[in-house]
Formats: C-alpha cells, structure tokens, sequence
C-alpha cells in the first residue's frame, strides 16, 4: 500500500513541477480551430445514438421503435456497473434500432437508437439538485450518474464509476485535466476560453462528489488566454481551494499517469490509478458536463468537437450533439478541401481513420481531423527493426517497445507481459519515431487484446474443468448410489425361504386384489 | 596417477553428495504434472482425443500412454505449450483427431426440440437447460462447443455457430493479417458430420 | 451523400525519421574524415570506397533476390553501403581489389544476410569483414603507406589503381619501397624489443598525440561523430564510455609504467579508436539498446581494445572488442532491462 510519505507528496500536487520520462514535442496546430468562436452545430434530420459503451457491452434500448421522445429522455440502460445511461440528445421520434455506423475503430456497424428529430428540441421537465452545496455528495454522485456523464477526454470512462470509488478511497486532491497535449485538438481549451466559470463550477461540483478537499486545474504553459480566463473565473466564484496550474507541453503530458507524475513527482502503481495516490482526475469538458447534470439537471446528450486539419476549408469547434453525422459538422465548416485524404476520429497520435463522414459524433469524439496528403506523406514501407532504441528513449511508460515488438510477432505471450505490454499506454510516441515504420501501437494494440483474450479463456476454461469435474463426480455418485440401493435390496430378501415366503405373499395379495 | 584417481573420486563423490543434499533440502513444490498437462489442455471436454475428457488425456500424457498432438481445439499453440512442459518435440496435429476451428457454440432451435434429454446427458459441462418432455436450451456461456450434443439429437435440432461478432466482440486484429479471422463460409464448414 | 476515405494506422503525422535517412546522415557524417584520410595518404582509400561500395551493392542486390525480398526497397535503405565505406576505411588503402570483394562477400552474404538480414545480425558486418581479411590475409592487411608528408614516392590517382588492381605496386617500386609499419606497430616492437614509448615516438611518423596524418583524420571523425550526436542519430553514451575508459584505464597504465605506456591521449588518437566510438560500437543492430547496456557496451569495448593493444597478439584491437561485445550484448540487454514505470 501507499506509504505515508508518498501521500504527503501527493498532497502537495501541482506545487512544484516535474517531468516524466519519454515523450516528444510536436508541433500543435492548433491555432487554426482556435480563431473563431465555438458555433452550435445544426440539428440534423437523423441523430443515430450508439449504445457501445466503454465497457464493451451494449446498453440495452429501454424505448421502442415509434414512441417520441423529449431531449434528455433516457432511452438506454444498462446493468453493468461500468455503464451508463443514454438519453434522447433532442425531441423527435424513434424511427428504428439498429446496426448503423458507430464511430467504432472496427468500422463496423453497432446498434444505434435512430431519432427523427423534431425540430422543437423539447426538453424533458429537468430536476436539478437545488442546494446542492449543502447537499450529501452520494446525492451529487446519484445525479451524475443518472445523467449518464462519461470522460469526455476521449476514453469515455464513466466518471460516475471513477468518483464512486473515489468517495470510498479517501481521495484528497481533484486534479481537472486541461492539458490537451494531442497536436490539432482545441475542445478544451476553447472551453475553458469561452465558458471558464463552467469548468470552475464543474471543479466544485466535483469536487464536492468525491470528498477531496482541493483541486488541481492543469492546463498547458503555451495556453496564455486561457489562463487569463480561468483565474478571472476562479476570482469571481471566491474559489481558493482551486489551484490553476502551468504544465510544459511535451506529448503527452496529459495523459493521466503522466500529468499525475508532472503534478506530483509520484509514478502511479503499474496496474492502478491516481486513487492509490489519492488523486482523481477528470478532464475538464467532463467536470463542466458534471456541473450542467448537478446544477441545472441536464444529461450528457452534447459535447464539444473540433473540426479541423487541412482537410476542412474553415476549422473551428463546434457544439454537436451526440448522434450527429460528421458530414454534417464538415459542412457546418465549409466542407473539404480538394485535397482531403484522410478522416480521423481523435487526434493524430491517438486518433483512428473512418472509412465514412456517416459515423455519428459520440462522447469520445474530441476532434475531427481531416488530414491531406502533404500532412500524411505517401505511406512508407515497413523495414525491419534496426534496434535503434528511439522508441525506448521516447516511451512514457519506460517499456522497450522493440522488444515488446518482437514478442507479440512471435506470440511470446508471457515474455510480453512480463515486459509490461499492459502498461503501454499506446500514445503513439515510439510508432511516431520508428525509422523503420513498423506500427508498434497497433501491435501493441493487437498484443493487449490477445492477452485479455488469453486471460479470460484460461478463466472459461478453468470453469468448464470444475463443471466437468462436477459433474463425473455428481455421476459417479449416483452410480455408487444406485449400486448401493441394488444392494440393499438384494440383501433385505435374504436367503431362498424369504425369497418364496415374500413372493408367495405378493401373490396371496394380489388375487385378493383381484378376488375383490 | 593413483592421487589423481583418488582425487577425482573423491571430488566426484562430495559433488553427488552435495547435490543429492540440494536436490532433498531445495525442493521446490510443483503441481504434480498431470495438473500442469491438465492446466494447458483446454477444457473443451470434447473427446476428440480419444478420451472421455481433458484430465483422462491429461493423465494418458502424464502416464506416456499418449503423444501430445491429439487435442485439437488446443491447436498449434497447445502443442507447442504441452512440448515446452514435457520437454519433448513440438509435433504437428494428428489430422486423425480433427482440425483447429473457430470456437463455436451450441444452439437449440426451441421450436423442434422435443425434450428428450439426450443432449443433456451427452453434454459434459452441464450447460444444457432442460429436463424430460420441456423444451432445452444451451447457456451459451458455459458452452465449450465440444458438439458431443450435436449426434445425440433424435430431431436433429442443434446447431453448432459462430458467436455474433459486432463492435462489443471486435479486439484490435493482428496489423499483418490479411484477412478477418471470421470469412464467409465458414459456418457452413463447421457443421460436422455425426461421428 | 456521404463521403468516403481509405483509412491508415495511427499516427496520422508524416514520419520526422527513416532507415534511409539514419544510413544516409552515418554516410554524410563520415566524409569528413574520408576526405581528410585521402589529404594525408593519398587517394588510394576513395578507390577502396568506390569498390567495396561497388561489390555491396552487386551482393546485396544478389542476396536480397535469393531470399525474395523487394530489392529497390532494400538496397535503398544505403546500409550496405555505410558496411562498405566502415570496412573500406579500416582496409590499407592500397589494398589489392580481392581484399573488398572477399570482406564485401563475408560483411553482406555471411555477417548480414545469412543471420536474417536487416536489423538481425549479431555482428557488425563491417568488422566481421575486417577480422576476417585481417586473419586470412595478413601480408596485404599490414601493407601501410606512411602519410604523404613523409613518403618519398608520391603515388598518384593512377599509380593506385595500378596498384590496387594489380596487386603489385606500379613500375620497379616494391612494397617495401612504399610501405611503412603504422604508429601503433612502431610503438608494439619498439616495446617489444626494451626500448621505452617515449624513445619510440621519436620517429617521425607521430605526431602530437597519435600518429602524423591519423591523429588529424580522427579529429575529423570526431566531428563527423558529434555531428551525428547532435542529430540524435546516435546517443552520448557508447562513444563516451568507450573513450572515457581508454583514457582512464590508460592513464592508470601510463602513471603505473609510463615506460612501456603509451600517454592516454595516444591510444585515443590511434588506430580506429574515434572511427569505433563513433561510427562502428554505435551500430544499434549489433549493440545494446538499453541506456545502461549501451554504457556497459562501451566500456567492454574499451577495456577490450586496451587489452589486446598491450598484450594481444595485433597492435590495433578495436574489431575484436566490437565483436566480442557483439556477442555479450543480448546477455547485457537483458541484465540492464529499464524499470518498467509504476513498477
């Protein structure tokens, strides 16, 4: 367990700065989403919601097909305790449940609710959390809950489960992650630009729900307005148990064990979470989502996008709701360019190709990032390894992703985890500096699922030895108990004399019986 | 010539003597290796080996009754596993006992089924439902897809699938495969023939 | 109407690094040093260049064709030719041509393809080539020209290429005539026969540190060397152990025994020691890849070096170390393996 030194450390989050090994300065772009204003994205004719959630399990429709709907209905639940609920982004009608594209790195379809929208945008009569200063943070984590609010970073975890262990793990610092370190991407910082005393609120909001006694606001050193915004928002609300906080940029530095390390100094335990430091992190859209569902009762049914790259003639953010198709947001910004060759989901690092603008925007849809051909360059054949160690010297997690390589190609499943597969946290930096072009995140990718895959079939197969065993001992003890009644039997007729005494009385029986 | 003997004897001696003592004083506890055998068969209780279950192969391995490449729901990976436990030669599959397949699943069509508990007698992990005259259905989560249900049916109403495959099952495939693991016409292929 | 796109593997961001680039920036960073060895001993080493390159390539492309691999894709990665030019540099300079096409034939063929090609040899091609030449044919491998200041028959372009060709030196001249024993040779019979270092470097072919010519040609290698660390294609820490320990271990000699000990600062400037720390221990397919290892790797390679050169059985040991780490560098990897983080 965490010692108490270590957490005397943790406590003192964000007041001196640290580094973290690895990593790699990129060049942003991000400037060009970032010189007009967030817009409303149009409402589209279609909004096609899918029920994938961060689990791996899909939500289980609760409306049917016909019914109307007002905007923020629940229209999806699910009992697993790492899901969450889906509401209705507008009012419209339910005109079909089915395999639609899922904005899914598979590329292929998952069920999606399809609502025909209305046009109204009625909402649902909303119960926001009057009081909710006063009110017992298990009522806060209830609403957010309720409403469905998942980490908006890009992961998509739902923050209801990150803060209800939170509560129970003596959490004593909030840290609210505005270090958008992906090149291109701009959501959150046009956010904490444009509505800083929303991310504010979400930090007290939040705040208040996991018990920590502070918080932490990170953002990077290069945001200079945001900054500005931010304290001028933090003067206003009379926050003083909020600290804003400076990190250098260096990819990636938002991710969450590295800003923890940058804030703190402390690594995170291999396979666990800042809780084991106290710590819990959320992303700053996800704290402002958090407020709205608190506040005014609102459920996460929208969220920020930025629309960008060389592709897209004007790139800005736009706030979409969730199950808008991207051709949509493109439009919304001029269109592409001629040029346009490729269309990414997230960012360039982290980010997945989509075969089609249909995918709908989800919760985990930061960025549309339309890349040309000059941004791409022709793709290069892969070479093999020459050892070079760059992705070594790069990689956050401290992994040697040459080696981790060369295990997953040849199936050295136990090599590779005992090189730390699972702690790749696949940001994408030693793909990135490869000479060699070999798409190492991929493999890693591929690694991590075939060690998850490999796990649960021992697990399956554990089982079905102990039902196999089960049930040949179950067999064997009926086989002994029949055996045993055959005896029993055998033995109680005794000798001959019984054996014709007893019969002779069955038939006297019998023809008395009949006799009658 | 005859100190040289002496010494060596004598060295040779101490040196048994002292291993033997490490080998008693040193001993690190292990599953016996039928266990071990046990642990990488997998689990399928399919039979297709010959024997009435993973552990009677398992102990026919242990025992040497058995040469290791009779599983094939194990496939290439078992063997090589089993090879690297015993210390022997990876050999291919006996073609004998089957072929490697995608992993399968038992479906009951409900509307056929009479009841007769055939197939819940047959099944060796206990994940057929039912009982005499009531309809029976597979919990396909304790499903190994051994098939030895599939025979057994009088009505013929058990089928062997693929598991739906959508996003929820999708993993991130190998970045150098050519193609899907799940292809067309596999389906058809799986329903094997009564043996 | 929707729009569709061919899709791609993350990062989405143009490569900032390739095989052909690394192999092309090595190249770049020798020709300093290439340029200063053909000043100071004559053109003989750019015909080396030019046929060792030459006969890479042709085997390359011949054992890329037997192993069905794309041959453009690979002959283009230039490091065939970067073994070519590291063995050519080692080689004397009027070598005759067999000497390239038989190290080539080893390097390419045996060190490189034989062990799985690209990025799977456990050797360093170059240097495997060298040993072997060194070994095999020791008369030609010993054949030194003095540094042009010195010599007195000046052999030009021409003469050369006679000389390489033929295997002869051109006109009535004889090896004998043309050749001298190199500064570390001097030093090792001179040694060898009870005279003390500092009496040895009397002769005139030494110059401040190492040798008259080789000293300035490892200055420049040095440069090409820290070229290369600024551009990250190799890192600090082979060449600056491997110096560091020859310096150290060498001024503990020098101070212990300065009669039989060279000064530190000679042994750096002599024979293929900077050319090594730079150009041939930091070969990433042959060495080690962890930071520790790399450290370890260098100072193997000194203290190997070192060893041979004072009591080993050639004057110059810089090949030999390489290799010998060569082979204890997967054993040092895995003895030097990085935490892993949060571990």
């Amino acid at each position: 367990m965490t010692d108490r030194e270590t957490l005397e450390q943790a406590r003192r989050a964000g007041e001196q700065m640290h580094h973290f090994p690895g990593g790699l300065h990129l060049r942003h772009n991000k400037r060009i989403s970032c010189e007009l204003p967030i817009a409303l994205a149009p409402l589209p004719a279609q909004l096609s919601v899918p029920l994938l959630q961060y689990s791996g399990d899909e939500a289980k429709p609760i409306v049917s097909s016909g019914q109307s709907v007002l905007k923020g209905e629940e229209i999806a639940a699910s009992s697993h305790p790492h899901a969450t609920p889906l509401h209705a982004p507008t009012s419209g009608t339910i005109v079909a449940i089915e395999p639609r594209p899922a904005s899914h790195p598979s590329g292929l379809d998952g069920l999606s609710i399809v609502i025909e929208t209305d046009g109204a945008d009625r909402w649902k009569d909303l119960q926001p959390l009057a009081g909710w200063r006063q009110a017992e943070p298990s009522l806060l984590r209830k609403k957010i809950r309720d409403a469905g609010i998942v980490g908006l970073g890009g992961a998509m975890f739902p923050t209801s489960a990150k803060v209800d262990s939170g509560s129970v793990r003596d959490v004593h610092t909030l840290i609210l992650n505005g270090a958008e370190c992906e090149p291109f991407i701009s959501c959150d910082e046009m956010l904490m630009r444009e509505q800083p005393a929303a991310v504010v609120l979400g930090a007290q909001v939040l705040q208040r729900a996991v018990g920590a006694s502070r918080t932490v606001i990170a953002i990077e050193d290069r945001m200079g307005a945001v900054s500005d915004a931010l304290q001028r928002a933090l003067n206003a609300a009379g926050a003083s148990d909020i600290d804003l906080v400076k990190v250098t940029t260096i990819y990636p530095e938002g991710g969450e064990k590295q800003l923890v390390q940058i804030l703190t100094g402390l690594e995170v335990p291999s396979g666990g979470t800042p809780l084991d430091l106290g710590l819990l992190c959320q992303n700053v859209a996800t704290a402002a989502a958090a407020a709205q569902a608190v506040v005014e009762g609102k459920p996460l049914i929208e969220r920020i996008v930025t629309v960008t790259g060389n592709g897209v003639l004007r790139p800005r953010n736009l706030l979409a709701l969730i199950g808008t198709p991207i051709e949509l947001l493109i439009n919304e910004c001029g269109g592409y360019t001629p040029t346009a060759t490729r269309l990414v989901l997230g960012g360039p690092m982290m980010g997945y190709a989509l075969r089609s603008d249909a995918n709908p925007v989800t919760a985990a849809a930061n960025c549309v990032l339309v890349l040309t051909e000059a941004e791409l360059q022709a793709p290069q054949p892969e070479m093999p390894c020459i050892r070079c160690g760059e992705c070594g010297r790069v990689c956050p997690a401290m992994l040697l992703p040459q080696e981790l390589n060369r295990f997953v190609r040849n199936g050295l499943w136990s090599e590779a985890a005992d090189y730390g597969l699972k702690d790749c946290i696949e940001c994408g930096c030693c793909d990135f500096v490869c000479p060699s072009q070999i798409p190492l995140v991929d493999w890693f990718r591929y690694g991590k699922a075939e060690l998850r895959l490999r796990a649960r079939e021992r697990r399956e197969a554990e089982c079905a030895r102990q039902r196999f065993e089960a049930r040949e001992a179950r067999l064997e003890q009926e086989n002994t108990e029949r055996k045993r009644r055959r005896e029993e039997k055998k033995r109680a007729l005794g000798n001959d004399q019984e054996k014709q005494r007893r019969i002779a009385d069955a038939v006297e029986r019998a023809r008395r019986k009949h006799d009658s | 010539m005859l100190a040289a003997i002496l010494t060596i004897t004598l060295l040779g001696a101490l040196f048994g003597l002292g291993l033997g003592w490490a080998t008693r004083y040193f001993r690190v506890e292990t599953d016996p290796v039928v266990e071990q055998i046990n642990a990488i068969l997998p689990q399928t209780q399919c039979g297709q080996c010959n024997y009435p279950g993973c552990r009677p192969y398992a102990e026919a391995i242990a025992a040497g009754e058995a040469p290791i490449n009779q599983c094939p729901p194990g496939g290439e990976t078992g063997i090589r596993a089993l090879a690297d436990l015993l210390g022997e030669e990876a050999v291919p599959l006996n073609p004998e006992n089957g072929r490697q397949q995608i992993k399968t699943v038992a479906v009951i069509d409900e509307s056929v089924c009479i009841g007769c508990t055939l197939c819940i007698q047959a099944c060796p992990v206990d994940a057929i439902l039912g009982a005499a005259k009531q309809m029976h259905t597979v919990i396909d989560s304790e499903c190994t897809g051994c098939d030895l249900c599939v025979s057994p049916c009088p009505v013929d109403c058990i089928d062997m699938i693929v598991p739906e495959s959508g996003p929820a099952e999708w993993a991130w495939p190998r970045p150098d495969a050519r193609r899907p693991l799940h292809v067309a016409g596999v389906r058809a292929d799986l329903r094997r023939n009564p043996r | 109407m929707n729009r569709h796109f061919d899709i791609g593997a993350a990062p989405h961001l143009p490569p900032p690094a390739t095989v052909r680039g690394v192999m092309l920036q090595v190249l770049y960073a020798l020709a300093p040093g290439t340029i200063a060895y053909a000043w100071y001993f004559g053109p003989g080493v750019l015909i080396q260049i030019a046929l060792a390159g030459l006969f890479a390539t042709l085997l390359e492309a011949m054992m890329l064709r037997l192993r069905n691999k794309p041959i453009g894709l690979f002959l283009g990665d230039g490091s065939a030719l970067v073994t070519a030019v590291l063995f050519a540099l080692c080689i004397p300079p009027l070598a005759p041509w067999w000497i390239a096409l038989v190290g080539m034939l080893f390097a390419i063929v045996f060190a490189k393809h034989l062990y799985g090609g690209l990025g799977h040899n456990l050797f360093n091609p170059a240097m495997a080539a060298y040993v072997v030449v060194l070994i095999s044919f020791p008369q030609a491998m010993t054949a030194w020209l003095p540094p042009a200041s010195l010599s007195v028959h000046d052999l030009s372009l021409v003469d050369s290429l006679v000389t390489i060709a033929t295997g002869h030196p051109p006109g009535s001249l004889g090896w004998d005539a043309i050749t001298q024993a190199t500064p570390l040779d001097t030093i090792r019979t001179a040694v060898a026969s009870g005279q003390t270092v500092t009496e040895a470097r009397q002769a005139a072919i030494f110059g401040d540190f190492g040798g008259l010519g080789w000293e300035w040609i490892a200055n420049w290698y040095a440069l090409g060397g820290i070229w290369l660390l600024w551009r990250r294609v190799i890192s600090w820490h082979v060449p600056l152990t491997m110096i560091g320990t020859v310096v150290a271990l060498g001024l503990a000699a020098y101070l212990i025994d300065p009669g039989s000990n060279p000064v530190p600062l000679q042994h750096v400037f002599s024979g293929a020691l900077i050319l090594g720390a730079f150009f041939i221990a930091t070969d990433p397919v042959s060495g080690c890849t962890s930071t520790r290892g790399k450290l370890v790797f260098g100072a193997g390679v000194g203290v190997i070096t070192l060893a041979i050169r004072r009591w080993g059985g050639y004057p110059d040991g810089v090949a030999f170390a390489v290799l010998l780490m060569n082979m204890a560098a997967p054993l040092i990897d895995r003895f030097t393996r990085p935490r892993i983080y949060g571990q």
